[in-house]
């Protein structure tokens, strides 16, 4: 299946870039976001796409795509969760928190490196991965279901089942 | 002059005091003091990110006083006292300050120097034995002056890329990368083609060529030598020789008219690496890889290696006193309006005085070079792909080298021309003479390091030096006057071309007492006004400007713009 | 004017002083235009476009409102750095990365009261003369980007944004940049590199200091949201009035946001320096859990030093000389400064007796293990190798001379990198280990003193002796 843009997305993207009016490049991050939103995440085709709209050249673009954890580079589940890992959450629960939800959303997470950082569930209704403070560390355990903040999560199975 | 002082800066490294114009860098400064400052990142010719931190060095400047304090009093020199900073500073990016000091043999400057070695070693592999960087490895060197010795590293090393091939001749190790970025910026910064960058992250940090895209430009291969570690290494060297076996030779490239400055890496006459040399006059510290690589047909199969002489319809193995007296038979039988002399842009100005030498003594009714053109890149390499067209106007005095080469082809065909003496060129191939042109000839002599098609229809083929055989002096595109060095020396009977031709003027009755090359080039400073009053020695390692052409060089104009704008050391 | 009610079991504790979090959990409240303008909304603006920006600048700094994002730096005065003969385009940029673990209180800003930062923000434009400026927000706020998308909008709409901007002949347009998920952003000068599309790795200073040459190479102000926001209170009531909250050289409020283990954390805005950690944890937090008693306290984000709970700590000089134990503190910069740490963004995490001091330091390291960016060999290669240590010292397979490593590596570290980084991710290792070395080596054996995981470091090492 070839890699292609729909037009209402490229002109929502066309429209991103004319908030840089000094420098184009400076779109990079928008741009992703927008493909990311669409297609789940940033496969090899979508840098190439992006390097092109932004007259980069690919690599300028994959540098970034790399460096930034909020760029996946394969596709997550249908709900992508986030649990925060830092340190008030962790205090708060947060390592327990996440293996709960693995447990409830038939998630195996022993695959995951540095590397490979996503776990998806067999039914490929969820993925997940820590993420470094999410800035609510007053209110931990948290997590983001997609771009939906959670906070304070105690019951797991109820927060699922609103995914499902 | 008064002006020139008050843009001068005093600055103590060391506990002495030195002056530096207004805009130096703490690590020229240093350098130009006799002080070395450790560094990775760090290269005048390109952007400073500041990344690798060994040029750290404990700083200082004068004290500011509280209010209500008095102001430092100045000492008898008119040096205030300088009042340490407890936080290092990267010399190679900030510039000195008035009154600045830098200590670069502190405590803290050497416990800086220790921190970052110990860090850069953590995660590199310890493959020295088996890298091709080894013997010129900034790792190794600094290690040994500022290393620990021993490392408290105990953990597992990141796992990264290895032997990836990044383009068509050049591999990368990423393990052994340490990050400094100046393949990066080499490429983007001064080749435009920015295909190296950094993916991932922190301590995962991999230096990459983006997929399906290879670093293939013509200039790659100076991201191997700017390369302070074993990252990044030329396929071409790679496991050939290790290389404080070799033996160093300051040359040119003789590929185009730029004549780059090069270092030729050989070993008991073979000769295995060549790299650019520093010139901010001719090709900065780069070079492009096709002329880098051009110096394997040096060692071809086929080389000639003794004079030969057409008995019948072959060729046989003479001594160069029967193939010179052949020469000088045949010779003396024309008149010299049937003799024509086709010289090459690719000899040296010695040489090329040789030749005109015996265009006088035989009185030749034709001389003329052969002309190699292409396209000018832009960068380093000129559209003249002679080295020393401007040698061939000034010592052989053609004032349009290569114009005559049809006219010589006519008196062939006509037969008013009876000879060639075809010196460092082949006809057939590079000049578009047929062999059958050349057959109409009573006599063709013709001297090639190589064989080729024109050798085998001439009557005397003389075996001649290759560029890395010989020495002498040739003018490059800007009128730079240039020392080619001999590196090795020639396979077999091979002589340099001035001999052979002393020998020619000395068989056909002429007699002049060179033994030399530097009686040439003596003969040089008397009979060609521009040369007047120079001497070998003069010329130096880089060349001095000898005449004005009017022509630039790309890559050096460039460079100059980013130097006016503080960008770079140049 | 009536109290402002908020809603049920969020009331403002006693001891706070709301200014910039007036707004927030109102019961009346929500983040549109109309309601924002009907306390007052975009008046200080309509004000600012009256005056003369330097009067403004000059406001600011009179008033010596110090940075909220974390160094603590004097707001005017960073203003005042502009080059005076500047003929470059000026840029503010709004750091909306709220990235320092421990630290929550941009996130209510943004998503309650998106008008107040951007009114603040329009008055610092027009100080500075920025017409372009970016609001670069984490990637991690998605509800909170798209509500100030729809503010700026309605703002745009009212003329408070745009061209000509309520008649004053200045223009200015704001756009909204969402991060993808990276600390290092909230470094100002990463953040001009993310935000002009390339890796986010901080830049030398000198010479890139962002007054001079910021985005784009041109003067550019970086200012944190809170900061901002107080921007227009000081013009409201003006610097003198503004100036008296607080303590001197610490004036105004600021939020302080709090974690960990006490019985109410959350977020509370007071005068900077009016209110003691003991206060702020007894009192405003309801103290410690249960049965717990207080081990230490990271007063000021992650990166802040560690406190003992234990320590005495010497501030003042001479005759001003005072002794302090952790619960006198007053939560001001100066004096958490003095006691060896700093008050940065404000994120205060508690930490009580049942905590393992080796786990908290561990998950400290893998945090700025996972953020470093990598561009300078310090922090790159540095912090990992404390991570690692680390690891193991949890994992019970260190031994003692690890923590003598650890402490090595962290000082190797501080100080010796391109930006604040290295001392962010130095100095919690640093401080634990000098305050809680004996429970680390505790968790260490001193069996696996020969214990090398790398063979190839242990050939090395045994070919040198």
């Amino acid at each position: 299946m070839s890699f292609a843009v729909p037009s209402d997305l490229e002109k929502e993207i066309d429209d991103r870039i004319t908030h840089y009016p000094v420098s184009k490049r400076s779109a990079v991050l928008p741009v992703l976001h927008a493909l990311q939103h669409h297609f789940g995440f940033i496969e090899e085709d979508a840098v190439e796409w992006a390097a092109a709209k932004l007259e980069l050249e690919p690599i300028q673009v994959l540098e970034v795509v790399t460096f930034y954890p909020g760029f996946r580079q394969s596709a997550p589940g249908k709900c992508h969760i986030r649990v925060c890992r830092t340190l008030s959450c962790a205090m708060a629960g947060s390592y327990e928190l996440m293996d709960s939800i693995c447990e409830k959303a038939g998630i195996d997470r022993s695959g995951v490196t540095h590397h490979n950082p996503i776990a998806v569930s067999d039914d490929g209704k969820f993925s997940i991965e820590f993420a470094e403070c999410l800035a609510s560390c007053g209110t931990g355990p948290v997590c983001l279901m997609g771009d939906d903040f959670h906070e304070a999560v105690t019951d797991v199975d109820g927060l699922l089942s609103q995914y499902k | 002059m008064s002006e020139e002082k008050s843009d001068l800066i005093d600055v103590q490294i060391n506990g002495e005091w030195h002056s530096f114009p207004k805009g130096t860098r703490m690590i020229e400064a240093c350098r130009e003091a006799g002080v070395e400052v450790p560094h990775y990142c760090y290269h005048p010719k390109l952007t400073s990110p500041g990344n690798c931190r060994m040029c750290l060095v404990e700083m200082g400047m004068p004290p500011r006083p509280r209010p209500g304090e008095d102001p430092p009093e100045p000492d008898e020199d008119g040096h205030l006292p300088i009042s340490w900073i407890p936080r290092p500073a990267i010399a190679c990016a900030n510039t000195i300050a008035p009154n600045m000091g830098i200590n670069t043999e502190s405590a803290m400057t050497e416990e800086c120097r220790k921190g970052v070695m110990e860090l850069l070693l953590a995660n590199h592999p310890l493959d020295c034995p088996i890298c091709d960087q080894a013997g010129e490895c900034s790792l190794q060197e600094f290690s040994v002056e500022h290393g620990k010795g021993e490392s408290r590293f105990r953990e597992q090393k990141v796992k990264k890329p290895k032997n990836v091939e990044v383009g068509p001749r050049i591999r990368l190790d990423d393990e052994r990368c340490i990050m400094c970025s100046r393949c990066v910026r080499f490429t983007d910064e001064i080749a435009d083609d920015p295909v190296l960058g950094f993916t991932d992250r922190g301590s995962h940090t991999v230096l990459t060529v983006y997929p399906g895209r290879e670093l293939a430009n013509n200039y790659s291969l100076n991201t191997v030598d700017i390369c302070p570690v074993g990252a990044l290494t030329s396929n071409d060297f790679r496991f050939q020789m290790r290389v404080w076996f070799m033996k160093e030779t300051k040359t040119i490239d003789v590929n185009c008219a730029t004549g780059a400055n090069v270092t030729v890496y050989s070993r008991e006459d073979k000769i295995y690496r060549i790299t650019p040399r520093q010139n901010n006059d001719v090709n900065s510290d780069w070079m492009p890889d096709s002329h880098r690589l051009n110096f394997h047909w040096i060692e071809s199969d086929a080389r000639l290696t003794d004079p030969l002489v057409k008995k019948g319809d072959t060729h046989k193995q003479a001594t160069w006193q029967e193939a010179v007296a052949t020469s000088a038979d045949a010779l003396a039988s024309l008149e010299g309006s049937e003799i024509a002399v086709i010289a090459s842009a690719r000899m040296t100005n010695e040489e090329l005085l040789m030749t005109n030498r015996l265009v006088k003594h035989l009185g030749a009714g034709h001389v003329d070079t052969v002309t190699r053109t292409g396209e000018a890149d832009g960068y380093l390499i000129s559209a003249d792909r002679n080295p020393n067209t401007n040698g061939v106007k000034l010592v052989l005095g053609l004032d349009d080298p290569g114009s005559q080469i049809d006219a010589i082809k006519e008196g062939i065909e006509q037969g008013r021309i009876k000879a060639i003496i075809a010196l460092q060129e082949n006809l057939v191939e590079d000049a578009d003479f047929s062999a059958d042109l050349l057959g109409k000839l009573d006599f063709l002599l013709t001297s090639y390091p190589l064989a080729n098609p024109t050798a085998d229809v001439a009557h005397v083929v003389l075996p001649s030096a290759g560029w890395a055989e010989k020495s002498g002096t040739m003018i490059n595109v800007t009128g730079r006057l240039q020392r080619l060095n001999q590196v090795i020396d020639g396979p077999g009977q091979t002589l340099e071309s001035w001999e052979i031709i002393r020998d020619l003027i000395q068989a056909t009755g002429g007699g002049n007492g060179i033994y030399a090359v530097n009686d040439i080039f003596k003969q040089l400073t008397q009979e060609v006004s521009e040369f007047e009053g120079l001497t070998w020695g003069q010329i130096g390692d880089l060349g001095i400007p000898l005449i004005e052409t009017g022509e630039t060089i790309p890559l050096l104009e460039r460079e100059a713009e980013r130097k006016a704008k503080g960008l770079i050391v140049g | 004017m009536s109290a402002i009610q908020y809603r049920p079991g969020k009331e403002p504790h006693a001891k706070e002083h709301r200014v910039v979090f007036k707004n927030v959990d109102r019961a009346d409240w929500d983040t549109s235009l109309k309601t924002y303008e009907g306390e007052g909304g975009y008046e200080q603006l309509k004000k600012a476009l009256g005056m003369e920006p330097k009067a403004i600048t000059d406001e600011v700094k009179a008033a010596g409102l110090r940075g909220r994002g974390g160094a603590g730096f004097p707001a005017g005065m960073k203003w005042s750095f502009l080059p005076p003969n500047n003929e470059k385009p000026v840029y503010l940029i709004c750091n909306a990365d709220e990235s320092e673990p421990g630290t929550f209180k941009d996130r209510y800003i943004i998503h309650q009261d998106p008008h107040q930062l951007i009114e603040g923000m329009a008055i610092a434009c027009f100080a500075t003369g920025a017409h372009l400026a970016y609001i670069y927000i984490r990637e991690e706020f998605p509800e909170g980007a798209e509500i100030l998308e729809k503010a700026i909008a309605e703002a745009h709409k009212a003329g408070y944004l745009g061209k000509d901007i309520q008649g004053s002949d200045f223009d200015l347009e704001i756009y909204i940049h969402r991060g993808a998920g990276a600390y290092i952003c909230g470094e100002e000068t990463g953040l001009i590199e993310s935000l002009e599309g390339k890796r986010p790795y901080p830049r030398i200073k000198p010479p890139y200091f962002p007054a001079a040459m910021g985005l784009y190479l041109c003067p550019t102000i970086v200012n944190n949201v809170e900061t901002l926001c107080h921007v227009k209170h000081i013009l409201e009531i003006g610097s003198e009035a503004w100036a008296k909250t607080g303590t001197p050289n610490n004036t105004g409020t600021r939020i302080l946001c709090v974690s960990g283990d006490v019985k109410k954390p959350g977020y509370y805005e007071v005068q900077v320096g009016k209110v003691t950690m003991g206060e702020l944890i007894n009192d405003m937090c309801g103290g410690l859990k249960e049965g717990r008693e207080l081990k230490a306290v990271i007063p000021g984000g992650s990166s802040a030093k560690v406190l003992r709970a234990d320590e005495v700590f010497t501030v003042g000089r001479g005759d001003d000389a005072r002794e302090l134990t952790i619960w006198d503190i007053p939560m001001d910069f100066d004096t958490l400064a003095a006691c060896g740490s700093m008050a940065g963004s404000g994120g205060v995490i508690v930490i009580d007796d049942s905590r393992s001091i080796s786990w908290i330091l561990n998950n400290i390291n893998n945090f700025y293990a996972h953020e470093s960016c990598g561009q300078c060999t310090p922090c790159r290669e540095g912090v990992l190798w404390m991570k690692k240590i680390t690891d193991r010292v949890v994992a019970g397979k260190a031994s003692p001379t690890d923590i003598d490593t650890l402490e090595g590596v962290a000082k190797n570290i501080d100080g010796r990198t391109i930006c604040a980084f290295g001392e962010a991710a130095s100095w919690p290792t640093e401080s634990f280990v000098e305050k809680f070395r004996d429970e680390l080596v505790g968790d260490t054996k001193t069996e696996l003193e020969d214990d090398f995981l790398n063979a190839e470091a242990l050939t090395a090492a045994a070919n040198l002796r």
